[in-house]
This record gives C-alpha cells, sequence and structure tokens, in this order.
C-alpha cells in the first residue's frame, strides 16, 4: 500500500475501490461520501448499540461500582472492600458455594455424562432416531413452571410416583426435596432431564461428523465396542466434549432457577442454597445491593477464567 | 445412507447382532418413551382426574372418571387467558424487537462496515463472558431507573423488549450468515443504485429465511421459557407470565386445577417444537457451540 496519506480514503471505501478505484474523485466528494456511508452504516446499528448501552455494557460497569458501594437511604457512599468483608464473612458464602459446587460435580456426573451416551446409543440405532430425538428434547420446550411443578409432584413423599417406583423395586422411600441429604441430588436429576436434551443433539451431530474408517482400523486392530469408543468416539469428539465441559461448568455454577422453583431456593437446612441464590437473597431479600454485587464479582472472577479457555478452544475448533 | 458407526454392519448383520440390536432398540425405545413421554401423560392425565384421585396412594394410570371440566375452571381460576396474553404479548413484542434491531445491527456488522464496527462487535461479544445471573441486579436497578431518559421501567413490556435485543449470540448468528452471502451479489445490487435498505429488503432477508426462522423460535422460546427476569420486572400480577403467574398461584388452587393449568401451559411451546422441529434441531447443531 501507498504512503499513509488520508486514512478516511482507506476505511471508507475499501471494497468498492476494486470496481471504481478507476474513476478519479475529488477529495471533498469521497469524504462527503464517507461521511454518509457511516451515517448509513450507524444508522443501522443505533438501535442495537443503544440497547447493549442501556441494559448490558451500562449494568456491567455499574455492577463494579455496585460492589464497592453502600447505599442507605437513597444515599450512595463509597465503601471500599467492606461488601466483600460482608460477603466473606456471612457463613451462608461458603455454604452456598459447597452446595453449588456439590451442584456442579453431580449436574456433571449426569449432566455432561448421560447425554453423552445418550448420544452414543442413538448414533447407532437404524430406526425411529427421529422420534428418540424429538423425545429428548420435549422437556427443553416446556416452561420451567410446568417441569418442575411436575417434578414436585413426581417426588412428592406421600403420593408421589418415584416413591412407587421405588417400592416396585422393593426399595425404600425416599424424602427427596425435604431431606437435606437428598435435595440437591433430587434437583440435578430434575434440571438433568428438563436440559439434557440440547447437549445430546450437538453431540448427535459430532457424531456423524467421525469417519466411519477410523472404527473400520479400529476393528481390524482386534477393538471391542468399548474400546473403540474411548480410542476413536472419544477422541474424535474431544474438542465438542471440553467446550461442552465448559459450557456446563459456566452454567451449572450459576444455577437459580431449578432449585428456587424445586425448594423455595434455601431447601431444608439450606441444603440448596446456591451462590446465585445468595445473590438474590441479597438484592431482592435483604435490600443490600452492595453485597449482592460483592458476591457477583466473586462469581465473576471464577467463572472468567472458564469463560477465556472455552473462548480459546472454540476459536480453534473454528479454524 | 446411514454411516459407517460403532458396530460394524456386518456384526449386525449376524444373527446374534440382529437380535441384540432389536433388543436394545425396544429397550430404549420403552425407556426413553417412559421417560420422557410419561411425565407429560401424567400431567394430561392428571388434569382430568378428581381431587383425591390425583393424591391417592397407589396412583392410577388411566383416570377413574374424566373431568375435562378441570381445564376449563383452571383457565377462569388462574385467569390463564390472560397469563397467556401477556406471554404472547411479551415473546411477540421480543421477537419483533430482535428481528428488526439485531439483524438490522448484524447486516451493518456484516456488509457496510461502519469505523469502529469491530469494536462494537467485539463489546457485544464480550457480554457473551460476563455470567448472566451477575448482570441480574444492575439491570434490575437500570430497569427502575433508566438513566438519561429517567424512566421506570417496572411493570412495563419494554422491560421485557428492550433488554432481550442485546442477544450477542443472535448477532453474531445472523452476521456469520451475513457474511457467507456471496459478495458479487450484494455488489452487483449496489451498482444498480439500490439504498443498503433496499438491498437488506430485496437480496439479504430472502436468502436468510432459515436462519431468521432459527433465531425467531429461539426468541419467542426464550421469552416463553424465562422465569427470574419477569418475575423480577413485572411484579403486577395482571401483567405477569405464565410462569410467574402460575407459580404464584401455585399453592392456593387444587392439585388437578393446577395440573390442569399446566398441561394449557405447555401446548404453546410444545406445539411450536412440533411444528418447526427440523428448523430447531438445525439450528441448535448450527450455532449451538460457537460463542
Amino acid at each position: 500500500m501507498s504512503a499513509p496519506t488520508m486514512t478516511t480514503d482507506k476505511v471508507a471505501e475499501p471494497r468498492r475501490s476494486r470496481h471504481r478505484g478507476d474513476v478519479p474523485r475529488p477529495r471533498g466528494g469521497s469524504f462527503a461520501k464517507a461521511l454518509r456511508r457511516n451515517l448509513t452504516a450507524h444508522g443501522f446499528l443505533i438501535g442495537a448499540v443503544l440497547c447493549f448501552s442501556f441494559f448490558s455494557w451500562y449494568p456491567m460497569v455499574r455492577e463494579f461500582l455496585l460492589a464497592f458501594q453502600k447505599t442507605e437511604g437513597g444515599r450512595t457512599t463509597w465503601a471500599g472492600w467492606s461488601n466483600l468483608t460482608t460477603v466473606f464473612n456471612d457463613p451462608a458464602f461458603w455454604q452456598a458455594w459447597r452446595n453449588t459446587a456439590l451442584f456442579t460435580v453431580l449436574a456433571l456426573v449426569l449432566g455432561f455424562a448421560v447425554p453423552f451416551l445418550v448420544a452414543v446409543v442413538l448414533n447407532e440405532f437404524r430406526h425411529a432416531q427421529g422420534y428418540l430425538r424429538m423425545l429428548v428434547y420435549l422437556p427443553v420446550m416446556l416452561p420451567p413452571v410446568a417441569s418442575v411443578l411436575l417434578f414436585k409432584y413426581l417426588y412428592d413423599p406421600g403420593y408421589g410416583l418415584f416413591n412407587e417406583i421405588l417400592g416396585f423395586f422393593g426399595l425404600p422411600a425416599q424424602q427427596w426435596l425435604q431431606d437435606p441429604d437428598t435435595s440437591m441430588l433430587s434437583v440435578v436429576i430434575a434440571a438433568t432431564w428438563m436440559n439434557m436434551g440440547g447437549a445430546t443433539l450437538i453431540y448427535l451431530a459430532a457424531l456423524q461428523g467421525i469417519p466411519g474408517e477410523l472404527y473400520e482400523a479400529a476393528e481390524l486392530d482386534g477393538a471391542g465396542v468399548l474400546r473403540k469408543i474411548w480410542h476413536v468416539t472419544v477422541p474424535q469428539t474431544r474438542l465438542i466434549l471440553s467446550l461442552m465441559l465448559l459450557m456446563q461448568i459456566i452454567a451449572t455454577m450459576q444455577v437459580f432457577v431449578e432449585p428456587f422453583l424445586l425448594t423455595g431456593g434455601a431447601g431444608p437446612e439450606g441444603s440448596t442454597t446456591t451462590v446465585v441464590y445468595l445473590i438474590y437473597q441479597y438484592a431482592f431479600n435483604f435490600n443490600n445491593y452492595g453485597a449482592a454485587a460483592a458476591l457477583g464479582l466473586v462469581l465473576l472472577v471464577l467463572l472468567a477464567g472458564f469463560s477465556a479457555v472455552y473462548v480459546k478452544l472454540s476459536r480453534a475448533e473454528d479454524e | 445412507m446411514t454411516t459407517r458407526t460403532l458396530i460394524s454392519p456386518a456384526q449386525l448383520a449376524r444373527p446374534r447382532g440382529k437380535v441384540l440390536y432389536w433388543v436394545t432398540f425396544a429397550l430404549v425405545v420403552v425407556l426413553f418413551t417412559l421417560v420422557f413421554l410419561g411425565p407429560l401423560y401424567w400431567m394430561v392425565s392428571g388434569g382430568l382426574k378428581t381431587t383425591q384421585e390425583v393424591v391417592q396412594t397407589p396412583p392410577t394410570l388411566v383416570p377413574g372418571s374424566l373431568h375435562a371440566e378441570n381445564y376449563s375452571r383452571a383457565w377462569e381460576v388462574m385467569d390463564l387467558a390472560r397469563l397467556l396474553f401477556n406471554t404472547l404479548y411479551y415473546a411477540f413484542g421480543a421477537l419483533a424487537f430482535q428481528l428488526v434491531l439485531d439483524v438490522a445491527a448484524a447486516y451493518s456488522l456484516s456488509r457496510l462496515r461502519p469505523v469502529f464496527g469491530k469494536a462494537i462487535l467485539g463489546m457485544m461479544l464480550a457480554t457473551l463472558m460476563i455470567p448472566a445471573t451477575v448482570l441480574v441486579v444492575p439491570q434490575y436497578l437500570t430497569v427502575l431507573d433508566v438513566p438519561v431518559f429517567e424512566r421506570n421501567l417496572l411493570n412495563s413490556p419494554w422491560a421485557i423488549w428492550l433488554p432481550s435485543v442485546t442477544n450477542a449470540f443472535n448477532i453474531f448468528l445472523l452476521k456469520r450468515f451475513f457474511d457467507s452471502i456471496p459478495k458479487e451479489l450484494l455488489d452487483a445490487a449496489s451498482m444498480d443504485g439500490a439504498s443498503p435498505m433496499r438491498t437488506l429488503r430485496s437480496i439479504v432477508l430472502p436468502i436468510s429465511r432459515p436462519i431468521l426462522g432459527v433465531v425467531s423460535i429461539f426468541a419467542v422460546v426464550g421469552v416463553w421459557k424465562d422465569f427470574l427476569w419477569p418475575m423480577l420486572t413485572l411484579p403486577d400480577p395482571g401483567k405477569q407470565t405464565l410462569n410467574v403467574g402460575i407459580y404464584s398461584l401455585s399453592t392456593g388452587v387444587p392439585e388437578n386445577i393446577l395440573i390442569a393449568a399446566l398441561t394449557i401451559a405447555s401446548v404453546p411451546t410444545l406445539l411450536i417444537f412440533l411444528l418447526f422441529q427440523r428448523n430447531i434441531m438445525s439450528g441448535l447443531t448450527a450455532g449451538g457451540l460457537k460463542g
């Protein structure tokens, strides 16, 4: 390219110049044109940019400010680190993190492994695949209030279907949501049922991209079904698997709606209080926006690491 | 037609393979039907039972006597007409806003390439990295008192519509699709003197129907499924959505009526799903992972 004269020229007409480059244009005219072009382009953008400014970007900044502010009687003052110390000294803080970690681990065991296994099995069928796929995705389309109240009835210790089924197999009845030992597991089972459809379909799509020769080659080496899964299926879908794992971690650490609807949020003896429920409580039950924002910031810092890895991996996949 | 998968065709063709295949297949079909359709059947049939029958042990598989009037009672008692109308109003309003503003933004970023376009796109995508729940509190405070305009959007549909536009993922999906439209097509239009608006309307939008379909479905379903945000921003019972309204009334009505209400609330999204199954599935796998 030539020496950097007026940069506006290059910015303004990077593409059209190829078609009209040979037509000489007065500099002023081109500037006016560039201005007009940019005005049009920004005109198309302005609506979305305004929405982002008010409901995304500004709240992001505000989140940081709030974390270090105190609001009392309509007056906002600088609070320094005191919100953070409040949050850290709250006994509920550690319990909420323990519960959230438990939820994440359980959700990974169920919500990560089950959809993958389901996808592997479904992929083998030559019949009724459409029907089975539709079944798995069906719950995703239900309004959460329907699935959650449905599960509340199924879990009911008195007349619930689940205890009925356990009884049929000669197993003891459970208290499910009412027992602090099983409440979180019950929430995870319901959440997995509600949400596993999306992941299953994504895995299925990934499985269909595996070249069949790889399986043939593995068979020549005498590999059985399990070894083929381990040595062909898993490595071939590794990128999708790791992306989904990160996405699952990011999503499950923010879990709120399922425990909130199933157990009212806290659950028996606080056994289903999650970090986000604690944020909700600070903000909307105790009106302590500063503490809510401070806790949000802690969560943000923790998840930012996972997000960064995710972005890096998905870039790698794009290339 | 089918590509080679885990189990080899030769193995499947053997008698033992065939038996094994059909046995697993039958087991999986029965199990999946029970697990995923069972609760739905329980819901629909539960709505037809009497209150005593719903809570009796052991539960009945088929309602002893059919009480279709539960559905009409649920409709009246829980004011489902209003809740349904509200939800539709919010969902299709959000859809309209997203289609107009997000499509325009994606088109501009993809084709008109304004100054700072890259930076703006980057800032939009950055919002995907911030956990959504972290922003709920400051977003709520913004809705209470929108800066510059100094308006309180509490209990107003704008509180649902405007934030729904900030869907960086949709903009990204749309932009990628617009990027893939052949350049020659658009250059030809602009040589013929078509304005950007005209090009968008007559060339870009007709080609983009599949992606617009996917974005639309996700937009409507997104509002239909949302719980926390409408609960916070629409506290007025007359303005609530199905999710919030049914939840807040759930403790005060008999079980069978509530179950009937749940069935009614589920019908619209299930219908959308059954009608647009193909689009939803393809949309999921097309854009499900990229972020």
